[in-house]
């Protein structure tokens, strides 16, 4: 059953920043990815949510490698990254990444055709082709290459730098393409163009999005699934249309329902959570949402969650849907009863 | 923001080139009044130190007992002689061949060896990075005076030594100068998307890094020439430079001391020529750092 | 709702630069506030909404910047104000949130220390006075814990802790406007939602009024009365929250709304787009600003200058196609 194999499956996957010790702090780690496990079919798009501090975005710098994870390991199509089956040059030619700040990815003193052109020309594509794929590239992401080619990044807007960003990605043909924050700082009408671009593009080139934001309209727009996440942990997992119906895990709920309302008449009239997201830095015990969440108990103190299925797709965090857990709002038995 | 809205397309495939970086560099420091006569002060001084020798007035190794240490203005010696009786204004012209040569050469060194392992240290980071800067520390740890005093004293006087001793003193500034602009570049997303592209360091820090850092090294080292032009002054004052009768600004500043009361004027001539010389270097340099910086 | 206005601007232009080189960043605002209104400048980046809130307190540079037109603020004349008489106004009459309150707290002084040295200068009580009051004001924006808040730095805070102490320190002075740049951008959609809530909350009990700028619509929408949409230094678009939501009528307003992915689209369905991008404010257009990328403009949105339209009570928009605007367009959304 080849569709049943995940195109790119991350196991265990933890991250610890070292903390050098300073007056009145004693030295520790950030715990900026703890233990996350998912996994990426073909074809689809997986959103990333969560707040900053979260882990999103270092999820994906260590999924590009940039930083080296302190355990845990990626698997595409069922190699082991960085292993003999599939060196870490070659991942990367299958896996690309776009950047939240268009303006700071371009390196300023390249035109945009040179900036497209290195990454084929990395991977021993001679500069004549690597440029006339460059051109080709341009003209599908909207910029036409005879006007385009030939400038620098501080001649263009936000926008067209971000589809300059996208046309490099695309550049080695990756099959994957990591998109951090990707449409974040574009004015809105910018942004639904981008949209609309990252959709033709992904049907184009058959393309699997890992999308990660902080908008949650943007990404109940583009993404089959939602993964979401708190403090460098997972807490849920599920399709967009169960997620977005009914959030199982607290955070994932209160999350959502954060969204500002855009009807006049229906105002938010209380905030859903209280308080800022705490410090990754000695993140709290047991659950790590147990100090904002509405349902903590005693046991979520103590007593870390697993991520449980609770039906084919839907995996939550939470003690609440966990068997075998004296938690009194246990909604296991319900569950059950449902199925 | 959007000029594009402003230009028609082109109904011809043709690539549109844009005026790259160094021609607004050059646009905008042409603009620059200042800058422009301090280009203009080292280019006369370039020109001097090339052919000074076939334009002097004078011969100016031609001593004189009778003809000592005559005022500016004099009959055939239009800037005075010097202590032996040689004509000044050619000795000034033919000393910026040697003075140049003593403020440029160390520095030029200095830059090559000092972007290499700055460039290192700072893309590597880590504990080559601190082995790397803490040495240089050590250096800068010295008075540079006092550096380059000790290293030519060590070395023994002659002009090689003199180069050799400089060129050590300038490594360390220009290295971390160096380690401090490619550690802020490297942790630019473009380097990143390099690095995601399974580029080696290599490759990056040949088309990513040196672009972007070698232009403000550049900058600081050629503040740095008048720095060494004194230095080299300095040491040659101290004997330890260039030797007589060859003349230098500063061994002629050195040798004219014992005249600084019958003639003031004339002994301070080298003084001055190491003064225009050293502003306008710096306010090259000050030009060129501000013609670089493109404000979005 | 027709009560005494608290702000009035009239023909606002700001200009920054001069020569070929000026923008044009305002080109004519005229914007009335009630009191105890709270009106939103929506906008995407380069419209205007940033530089003309900041007019309001007089924030620019004064020799880069050419001010044309009358801003009047709780019966204060703002730009013929003395410099004393403005640091005084400043405060006072009107103080300002920012987006990023770092930049705007001092990080060598407590957040406490901050705000009583804001109080004691304006109000000129004593420093017991003061800490009582910085206190209450803590308490006032829900800091909980208050009392060890206060001595604590700016960097000590949390996101959302800063941006609640920022606004206890713009209301130190009981100032009667409160202009808010951008407050919630930077905050975590959970912590958004709290400081959003506040806002609305503090404007009912002070009965402030609040200019509140954002390019976020959904965060207009919550703390809002009346939406201004600005585009290339224009207001051209004013009325009603619900109006503005419910029925726009210049084509900006409405594509900006069309334009949003939002929970009732279908996945893959493609978004309405603005084709283009906005004018270069060193050279505007002649006529509508927006007509380049409208797809309604005729010749004739193409020349002279657009009059504000009236379109019902406290609803207008700047667009000559208003008879038709309220129909739907086929061509403006492509599918």
């Amino acid at each position: 059953m080849r569709a049943a194999t995940p195109l790119l499956d991350v196991r265990g996957l933890t991250k610890h920043f070292p903390l050098k010790a300073s007056p009145g702090n004693k030295s520790g780690v950030v715990r900026a990815v703890d233990d996350v496990n998912f996994s990426v079919m073909r074809g689809e798009t997986l959103g990333i949510v969560g707040e900053s501090g979260c882990g999103k975005s270092t999820t994906a710098r260590l999924l590009m490698h940039l930083i080296n994870p302190t355990a845990g390991e990626v698997i595409f199509e069922g190699k082991v990254v960085g292993s003999r089956d599939l060196p870490m040059k070659e991942f990367h030619r299958q896996v690309q990444m776009v950047f939240q700040d268009s303006y700071s990815s371009l390196n300023p003193r390249l035109t945009v055709e040179a900036s497209i052109a290195f990454g084929p020309q990395v991977h021993g594509v001679s500069e004549k082709e690597a440029v006339k794929r460059a051109r080709d590239l341009l003209a599908r992401v909207g910029l036409e290459p005879a006007r385009f080619a030939g400038r620098y990044p501080h001649e263009l807007s936000g926008g067209q730098r971000q589809r300059v960003n996208i046309a490099r990605a695309l550049a080695l043909e990756p099959r994957v393409v990591i998109l951090d924050e990707a449409v974040s700082a574009l004015d809105k009408s910018v942004e639904a163009q981008v949209l609309n671009l990252l959709l033709d593009l992904k049907q184009d080139f058959n393309l699997t999005y890992l999308f990660i934001s902080h908008d949650l309209n943007v990404v109940r727009y583009i993404s089959d699934r939602v993964m979401v996440m708190y403090l460098g942990q997972v807490v849920e997992m599920a399709s967009t249309d169960a997620i977005f119906a009914s959030a199982k895990h607290p955070y994932a709920d209160a999350l959502l329902s954060s969204m500002p309302s855009m009807d006049p008449d229906q105002r938010t009239e209380a905030p859903p959570i209280s308080g800022d997201p705490p410090n990754p830095i000695n993140p709290p015990s047991g659950c790590r949402f147990h100090t904002r969440c509405t349902f903590a108990e005693s046991v979520c103190s103590s007593r870390s969650p697993q991520l449980t299925s609770i039906d084919e797709t839907h995996r939550v965090a939470c003690l609440m849907y966990e068997a075998n857990v004296q938690h009194p709002r246990s909604r296991v038995n319900v569950l059950k009863v449902a199925a | 923001m959007n000029a594009s809205l402003s230009i028609p397309a082109a109904s011809v495939a043709a690539i549109e080139q844009s005026p790259g970086y160094w021609s607004g560099v050059f646009k905008r420091f042409l603009r620059d009044r200042v800058a422009m006569i301090a280009a203009v002060v080292v280019l006369v001084l370039v020109l001097l130190a090339l052919f000074g020798t076939y334009v002097t007035p004078a011969d100016p190794y031609q001593s004189s007992m009778l003809k000592r240490l005559k005022p500016i203005g004099t009959e055939g010696f239009l800037l005075g002689t010097d202590e032996l009786g040689r004509d000044m204004m050619s000795r000034l012209m033919v000393g910026a061949r040697l003075s140049l040569f003593m403020g440029i050469t160390p520095v030029l060194f200095a830059f090559l060896i000092g972007s290499v392992i700055g460039i290192i240290a700072g893309y590597t980071g880590g504990w080559l990075n601190t082995a790397i800067m803490r040495t240089v520390d050590v250096f800068y740890a010295f008075p540079s005076v006092l550096l380059a005093i000790a290293l030519s004293g060590a070395l023994g006087a002659g002009i090689g030594n003199a180069l050799i001793s400089l060129t050590l003193v300038f490594i360390p500034p220009i290295c971390r100068v160096a380690e401090s602009v490619t550690a802020q570049v490297r942790s630019r997303d473009y380097v990143e998307a390099a690095r995601a592209s399974g580029a080696n360091a290599f490759a990056i820090i040949k088309t990513h890094v040196l672009g972007n850092v070698l232009g403000p090294i550049f900058v600081y080292a050629t503040s740095l020439i008048a720095v060494s032009m004194i230095l080299a002054s300095g040491l040659s004052f101290l004997g330890l430079g260039v030797k007589p009768p060859e003349p230098e600004w500063g061994l002629m500043l050195n040798t004219l001391r014992t005249a600084i009361y019958t003639q003031p004027w004339i002994a301070a001539l080298p003084g001055l020529m190491i003064f225009i010389t050293s502003i306008s270097f710096n306010m090259l340099s000050d030009g060129l750092r501000s013609a670089m910086d493109v404000k979005q | 709702m027709s009560q005494d206005a608290i702000i009035e601007i009239k023909d606002l232009e700001v200009v920054f630069g001069s020569g070929s080189a000026a923008v044009r960043a305002v080109n004519g605002v005229t914007l009335r506030v009630e009191r105890g209104q709270t009106v939103a400048l929506i906008g995407e980046s380069g419209s205007g909404k940033s530089v003309t809130l900041r007019s309001l307190l007089r924030l620019h540079a004064p020799k880069k910047t050419t001010i044309k037109g009358n801003i009047r603020v709780a019966g204060h004349d703002v730009l013929s104000l003395s410099s004393s008489a403005l640091s005084n106004f400043r405060g006072e009459v009107c103080s300002m949130i920012f987006q990023e309150p770092l930049l705007a707290l001092d990080p060598v002084y407590s957040v406490g220390d901050q705000i009583v040295e804001s109080i004691q200068r304006h109000k000129g009580c004593s420093r017991a006075e003061a800490n009582k009051k910085a206190l209450e004001l803590f308490e006032r924006v829900k800091i909980p814990s208050p009392e060890r808040r206060l001595a604590a730095y700016p960097h000590e805070m949390s996101g959302g802790m800063r941006q609640r102490a920022m606004i206890a320190l713009a209301l130190a002075c009981d100032p009667q406007v409160l202009l808010a740049d951008e407050p919630t951008t930077a905050l975590d959609a959970t912590v958004q939602i709290q400081i959003l809530l506040l806002l609305r909350e503090l404007q009912k009990t002070l009965g402030l009024s609040i200019v509140f700028v954002t390019h976020d619509i959904g965060a207009a929408v919550e703390v809002a009365d009346r939406i201004a949409v600005m585009y290339a230094g224009q207001i051209v678009e004013e009325g009603d929250v619900r109006t503005i939501m419910r029925a726009p009528r210049h084509p900006y307003t409405k594509a900006l709304l069309q334009s949003r992915a939002h929970g009732s689209l279908d996945r893959g369905q493609r978004l309405a787009t603005i084709p283009g991008a906005p004018p270069d404010l060193a050279k505007l257009p002649p006529g509508c600003a927006f007509a380049p990328r409208c797809t309604y403009a005729q010749d004739e949105c193409r020349e002279g200058t657009i009059a504000l339209i009236s379109l019902g009570e406290s609803h207008s928009a700047r667009c000559r196609r208003t008879d038709v605007t309220h129909l739907p367009h086929t061509e403006s959304v492509e599918t």
